[in-house]
């Protein structure tokens, strides 16, 4: 069991793959089995990965590679291969658990939607992408399914294609990880270049083991930041976050599964993935690459978290939430801290994913409305959403005891605290922790308390095949951390390879109140601030935010996205814009000037040469053919058909050759 | 008056140039057949001729080559009146001088 799972890894995302094939292959008017077929792929590799997850637990650090060549040029052979280890197995579960759960909730969201196949098709091309990214064991193979993600993503964020916002958002999110994607193909090409393989693990040989890395010396620190680039595009990290809050313009549930659990969190796997390579020649757990990770993370988070308080559109609000915990994870990543990150990336994958299905179920009970200040006093009428909403903010908060999110991210506090270039980004992300629970307080606070609103007063609960997947994920979000309590690390110990033992007296740690002191502060303050917020009868919209009363100038400049889009419009989007407008004129007149030079030189020989050819070469082959004619009609008058005149001729020939002859004797 | 070489040429000559008249002065397809018959028979006598004042004791080439000769004229005199028949049949006439048609 154990080998058959690691030499046919493959089928995990070979399973998707296929149900997308087929549901595309059917027609659009055959509803149930396209959701049936998705469904199915998602069991099929759920089923499969709890089976690769099982035989990882069999030793401590379990990993098995499956390497195969894909081609050969000359002497030059390029291999790629599959690897199963925690890291890839713990992330397979995840996935897939989320993706089905994610796949249940889109039949009935989607219910309506005329193209509900296609969404289908798509989502389970996602899926099997994202499966073969976790288990490649090749950078390039990693490549080629980060960028089949991408397409997936760019296919599901302009699904409702009819919409101009959807499809700019989707050219947006695309062109962004773009950018992001360059470097990491030139971190491809370099590292091709120094280590020469691209594998892995390739028993010993591989570009993270000890061989590898040798040969890789001061570049790996390059090669390390150019693939941070391709995870700072794809993880939404600042610079390039800017497309993350646009991609909710796709449906919810797309939302859920790529934007906050899966896909975004490549970026972070990637990192963990290649992790040696950022941390060779590390003192004392510090490379420079690492720092950049820490800084770049830090930024993120704080300002991703801050944005996050002034938004108004329920998905946004996750959406800037995303990038914050993803910048949390980046930042854990970067401390050293690889364990807590991933432990991170697996919690937030289920609260994000149950926080963003929750607000699908807003969304759907409230026909369509996404503005926060148009709902309140929604826990009446939808006590299912309300209840499962609650947990997953309270897991995102960070609430410790019984959330997942409170564990991991004392965990990455922890890990965070001890880093020894600078306690910056310790204090820092105390106070990301602290606005977490306050937006999420405030976000609770308009949707579900207070007297109903406009669009809040018809609102219904969702359809059960919607509330099972809100209620097996919030289950999955408070049963995951009994895996993470310090008191027994399991999840820890399974991801590092150590051995974990059972101590309660672990459980109690400073970092525990700092944590639980940070969280009620937050969540303090927000019901302080936004008591009133929600009571407001008469459903009207709450118009003015408590904080924009307090401080308007703060309030427009975060609820504007810090004017980072304004920012780019103005520099980066202008500078192209003139760019193309310079290659435009230059295209217009210059080249086109010098093509159009050419072209009259061409034709101005093509007339010289018509002239020698009319009046030299014609009348050459026109005399000639006219003499031959002339002659023939000359010498034809010789043949007058007259057999006696012929042999006359040839009696005459005879007596002249026979005088010749007669002559020269 | 003895036999000589020099008799038998003349003959010769003489039977090949009344042969070449004929053939190039009549007008009647037939005759032109016995005038080139004629010359193929001052050719027989010159081979015979040739032979028969050669060197002693040879074998009969020249003998041999005329009976040939003949041989071929028969054939050759069957394919000229047949021609010469279908020829008629066609133009209805023999005479030479209106059969132009390969005139250039």
């Amino acid at each position: 069991m154990n080998s058959w799972i690691v030499t046919h890894l493959w089928l995990v995302p070979a399973e998707p793959f296929a149900a997308s094939l087929a549901i595309l292959s059917v027609s659009n008017t055959r509803r149930k089995s396209a959701a049936a077929l998705a469904v199915a792929g998602q069991i099929i590799a759920l089923a499969l990965s709890v089976v690769a997850f099982v035989s990882t637990l069999q030793t401590h650090g379990f990993r098995a590679v499956q390497n195969f060549t894909w081609f050969t040029f000359g002497d030059q052979t390029l291999r790629l291969g599959f690897v199963l280890d925690p890291l890839a197995a713990a992330m397979l579960v995840m996935i897939t658990v989320v993706g089905l759960c994610i796949f249940v909730f889109s039949v009935g969201y989607m219910a309506e939607d005329k193209n509900f196949t296609r969404f289908f098709a798509y989502l389970s091309f996602f899926s099997g992408a994202m499966l073969g990214l976790v288990i490649a064991n090749s950078l390039l193979l990693v490549f080629i399914f980060w960028e089949l993600v991408g397409l997936a993503s760019y296919l599901l964020i302009g699904f409702w294609i009819e919409r101009p916002s959807a499809a700019a958002a989707a050219k947006k999110a695309f062109i962004t990880t773009r950018i992001g994607d360059m470097g990491f193909f030139l971190g491809v090409l370099w590292l091709y270049d120094r280590a020469g393989t691209l594998l892995f693990y390739d028993n010993g040989r591989g570009c993270l083991e000890g061989a590898g890395l040798a040969m890789l010396g001061a570049s790996a620190t390059f090669v390390a930041l150019l693939i941070f680039c391709g995870a700072v595009g794809k993880s939404g990290q600042f610079p390039l976050h800017v497309w993350l809050p646009d991609a909710m313009e796709g449906p919810t549930p797309v939302s859920a599964l790529i934007h906050a659990a899966t896909m975004v969190a490549a970026g972070v796997f990637l990192v963990a993935r290649v992790y040696p390579l950022f941390s060779l020649g590390a003192i004392s757990g510090v490379t420079s690459s690492l720092t950049v990770v820490v800084w770049i993370g830090v930024t993120t988070a704080l300002m991703a978290a801050l944005i996050a308080i002034a938004q108004a559109d329920i998905k946004r609000i996750l959406a800037y939430s995303t990038v914050s915990q993803l910048g949390l994870m980046m930042v854990s990543l970067g401390v050293g801290g690889v364990a807590a990150g991933i432990m991170h990336l697996l919690a937030h994958g289920f609260f994000k994913a149950l926080l963003f299905l929750g607000a699908g179920s807003v969304i759907h009970g409230c026909h369509g409305e996404q503005d926060i200040r148009k709902m309140g006093g929604l826990r009446r009428f939808m006590p299912v959403t309300f209840m499962t909403y609650a947990v997953g903010m309270m897991a995102l908060s960070g609430m410790p005891f019984f959330f997942c999110g409170g564990w991991t991210k004392e965990e990455i506090l922890h890990a965070t605290a001890h880093w020894p270039p600078s306690h910056v980004p310790y204090y820092l992300i105390l106070v990301g922790v602290v606005l977490t629970a306050l937006y999420m307080t405030r976000q609770i606070i308009y949707v579900f308390f207070g007297n109903p609103r406009v669009a809040a007063e018809r609102a219904h609960e969702s359809p059960r095949i919607m509330t099972m997947p809100l209620i097996v994920l919030a289950f999955g979000a408070i049963l995951l951390s009994a895996v993470l309590t310090p008191a027994w690390p399991w999840l820890h110990g399974y991801l590092t390879g150590e051995p974990t033992y059972f101590d309660v007296a672990r459980l109690i740690q400073p970092m525990l109140f700092v944590s639980l002191a940070l969280v009620s502060a937050g969540v303090g303050v927000g019901f302080w601030i936004y008591r009133k917020a929600g009571t407001q009868d008469g459903g009207r919209p709450a118009e003015v935010d408590p904080l924009e009363y307090a401080q308007p100038a703060l309030f427009r400049f975060l609820a504007n996205k810090m004017w980072i889009d304004e920012l780019y419009a103005r520099t980066v989007i202008s500078f192209s814009w003139m760019a193309a407008r310079l290659s435009d004129w230059m295209d217009r007149y210059f080249w086109d000037g010098l093509v159009r030079g050419f072209g009259a030189i061409g034709q101005l020989f093509g007339i010289f040469t018509t002239s020698v050819d009319e009046r030299g070469i014609n009348a050459g082959v026109d005399e000639t053919t006219a003499g031959a004619r002339g002659l023939g009609r000359v010498m034809s008058t010789a043949h007058s058909g007259q057999i006696q005149t012929y042999l006359g001729a040839i009696a005459i020939g005879m007596l002249a050759l026979l005088l010749l002859y007669a002559w020269l004797a | 008056m003895t036999p000589t070489l020099q008799i038998f040429l003349i003959v010769s000559a003489a039977l090949f140039s009344t042969g070449l008249l004929a053939a190039l002065s009549r007008r009647h397809a037939i005759f032109i057949l016995i005038g080139i018959e004629m010359m193929l028979a001052a050719a027989n006598l010159n081979f015979i001729a040739f032979w028969r004042f050669g060197p002693p004791h040879q074998p009969p080439t020249g003998v041999m080559i005329a009976l040939f000769s003949i041989a071929i004229a028969a054939a050759e005199a069957a394919v000229g009146l047949a021609m010469v028949i279908a020829v008629y049949r066609h133009y209805h006439t023999t005479n030479v001088d209106q059969l132009d048609q390969l005139r250039g």
